[in-house]
């Protein structure tokens, strides 16, 4: 037997058109399906990580599990929660140490909250804390102490550092399930205590 | 225990002298004097995400380099103009965008988008997928060639490359459809996006990964040195897509400017396994035989992937240990019927939810249940893309051109130089015959290589021997 006999002309440009209509159908279902998926489903709003306060239990992989080597977590300051203690637990360890502002008696391993003395008052003086951000590795012990008191320090995703990970690896990694995406134009999870405070106070307290 | 104890000590001793009682109400806010509250963290005060135009920057970088990798690839014909856009992009999708421009990695996406309602996909996500399907469905795999950082950084170690054998490359080739498989299974079952917790230079791009990112991307390099582009051919779930698109693609990238001469120069030009030999006419038995085998494993498709579907059922456990919340029950059943000593963060965390444990192994079991499902919808896939491969490799097919392997090619420009034709056409040599060694007097050109001479049936000169690369000795 030979090979094949070429089919005749007509057999030939009949079969190269219906392959390219199946081209062209196919190129154009791909388009279609695409440009569908992005206009049923598609959102304009870029999405973003952010981690929810009130979950979180300050284990610590925020600050080893960011792809980043310098957490895109960081601990930050609600001052409307805040009670401008003198002996912050979020500040100060909770054993021996001096109510001193030295490394050595801070809680923070890398001493990245500022502490400053504001007034004093009959038997109290109040002092301001706040993060430097520069400093902070997201470690979260600051936050596990001021939760035995107002709970003012808490951790966020900063996001002019986090590189929006499709999957962000501390959110594998965190125990709580407290990471999930908001959207871009609101891209913190305040506190429940400090929505009420908000509430009750009002934006501009 | 004895640490909360001593705060909670220290912590009254600090409350008590000022008459707070702690835990219950939040400490309020002294009345300063003159002093004001700085802003307190918020939506307004938090540091914004970047811009968007970042991302239509991409976008448009992204359209950019392809536009420019097929004009390079199917225009130009120049190997050192796809190696320099190469660079481009592994700088600029690669180092600076962190590899985070990622059709591979939208492969996930579109996934979830597709099995979550809830998901929301930014359009930016869609378009990075289907750009350069669409550009595949028209030039090939210009994509891959010059355009994907991680094809780019695979291009460049690719310097001591060696010839797969056939049914290597055509059992290894299965694995990236299998990987597909099970990025689709985990991405729309919401557990993990697996492309990207193993994508293997994104590491080397951060500049920071973990230790198994970095050994991974290393020994991928190291092999790669030696088998081109391991993870474009062996691995990466995109490039099989877009294998498939490239096989109906209106144009593709050819050896050959215009004419093939048949010289076999460029046969061993390709390190990917992408160049076909031209096929040799069968005898009537060959091609009943070949008939036969045909009827045989389109029969045993059904079959494939019955068995698929069956074993995949299996996978029910083994898939939903990747699943968090299964995880989590398991642990804390362990620790509630003291197989274990201690809790983890996970089950301590669980426990301050005040959730019922009843309730979490009900979601867990019924998590479990829909791997079994989504198990065997995997095992029916892998025995269709085994029992598919099967049939396309007996399917026959007639050539009488060295070809690229259209759905292996990608576009990289390497076999342009080895054909005499593309000399010529450069002008760097005066003639063909320079470099093609000819048979004297016979006028055409010599085609008796080793295997060649031994080979029984050659009715024409023109038709080379079936044994080296390609798919041509197979598909009888």
């Amino acid at each position: 037997m030979n090979e094949r006999n070429e089919p005749a002309n007509d057999a030939l440009s009949r079969r190269r058109f219906l392959a390219n209509s199946a081209w062209t159908l196919g190129a154009l279902g791909l388009g279609g399906a695409g440009a569908g998926l992005a206009a049923s489903r598609a959102q304009g709003e870029e999405y973003v990580w952010q981690l929810d306060p009130d979950k979180c239990i300050c284990c610590g992989n925020c600050q080893t599990h960011c792809v980043l080597d310098e957490s895109a977590v960081k601990a930050v300051q609600c001052f409307l929660l805040c009670g401008f203690c003198d002996e912050c637990t979020g500040y100060f360890p909770t054993g021996d140490h001096q109510r001193e502002t030295g490394a050595e008696n801070a809680l923070c391993p890398t001493n990245a909250i500022r502490r400053k003395f504001i007034e004093e008052q009959p038997g109290v003086r109040y002092f301001e804390y706040t993060i430097e951000e520069s400093k902070c590795i997201g470690c979260g012990k600051c936050v596990e102490g001021c939760a035995l008191m107002n709970g003012s320090l808490y951790l966020q995703v900063r996001h002019d550092r986090c590189v929006n990970c499709n999957e962000c690896a501390i959110a594998v990694a965190c125990p709580s399930d407290a990471f999930r995406r908001v959207p871009a134009s609101r891209p913190t999870i305040l506190k429940k205590k400090a929505r009420e405070v908000l509430e009750k106070y009002g934006q501009d307290a | 225990m004895t640490g909360r104890l001593a705060k909670i000590v220290v912590l009254a001793m600090v409350l008590l002298p000022a008459g707070r009682s702690p835990a219950q109400d939040l400490i309020p806010i002294p009345d300063f004097t003159e002093y004001r509250l700085p802003p307190s963290e918020s939506a307004q005060t938090s540091p914004r995400a970047e811009a968007p135009w970042r991302e239509y920057l991409d976008l448009g970088a992204l359209c950019v380099f392809l536009v420019l990798a097929t004009l390079f690839a199917l225009k130009l014909r120049r190997r050192w103009a796809l190696l320099g856009l190469a660079v481009v992009s592994v700088l600029w999708l690669g180092f600076w965008r962190k590899g985070c421009v990622c059709p591979i990695g939208a492969i996930q996406n579109v996934g979830l988008a597709l099995g979550d309602a809830s998901y929301a996909i930014p359009w930016t996500v869609v378009a990075v997928f289907t750009l350069p399907l669409l550009f595949t469905l028209f030039f090939g795999r210009t994509f891959c060639a010059a355009v994907c950082p991680l094809g780019g950084v695979q291009e460049f170690v690719a310097v001591r490359p060696v010839q797969v054998p056939n049914w290597l490359e055509n059992t290894l080739g299965l694995l990236p459809w299998v990987y597909l498989g099970l990025a689709v299974l985990f991405a729309v079952t919401g557990t993990a996006l697996v492309i990207c917790r193993y994508d293997p230079f994104v590491g080397f791009f951060r500049l920071s990964a973990g230790t198994n990112m970095l050994i991974l991307g290393a020994c991928l390099l190291v092999i790669g040195v030696f088998v081109g582009r391991p993870y474009c051919r062996y691995l990466c779930p995109y490039g099989a897509i877009l294998g498939l698109f490239s096989r109906v693609s209106k144009w593709h990238v050819s050896i050959t400017p215009d004419e093939c001469i048949q010289c076999r120069l460029c046969e061993d030009a390709c390190p990917y396994g992408a160049i076909q030999v031209p096929t040799v006419p069968q005898s009537p038995e060959e091609r009943l035989r070949g008939r036969r085998r045909l009827a045989l494993l389109l029969a045993a498709l059904p079959l494939l992937i019955l068995l698929g579907v069956w074993l995949g059922w299996g996978l029910e456990v083994p898939l939903s240990r990747v699943d968090p919340t299964v995880r989590l029950a398991d642990r804390v059943l362990l620790e509630e019927t003291d197989k274990v000593e201690g809790t983890t963060d996970a089950s301590d965390a669980f426990r301050n939810t005040g959730r019922p444990a009843a309730d979490l192994y009900r979601e867990a079991q019924e998590r479990t249940k829909m791997f079994g499902r989504a198990g065997a919808g995997f095992g029916a896939w892998v025995g269709l893309v085994i029992g598919l491969r099967l049939i396309y490799l007996s399917v026959r097919r007639r050539r009488s051109d060295y070809e690229p392997v259209r759905a292996n090619c990608v576009a990289c420009g390497r076999c342009f130089r080895s054909c005499p034709r593309e000399m010529l056409r450069l002008g760097l040599i005066a003639d063909v015959a320079e470099v093609v060694p000819q048979k004297e007097g016979s006028g055409v050109f010599c085609r008796n290589g080793p295997e060649g001479a031994s080979h029984k049936r050659l009715p024409t000169p023109f038709s080379a021997q079936a044994g080296r690369s390609g798919e041509g000795d197979r598909s009888r």
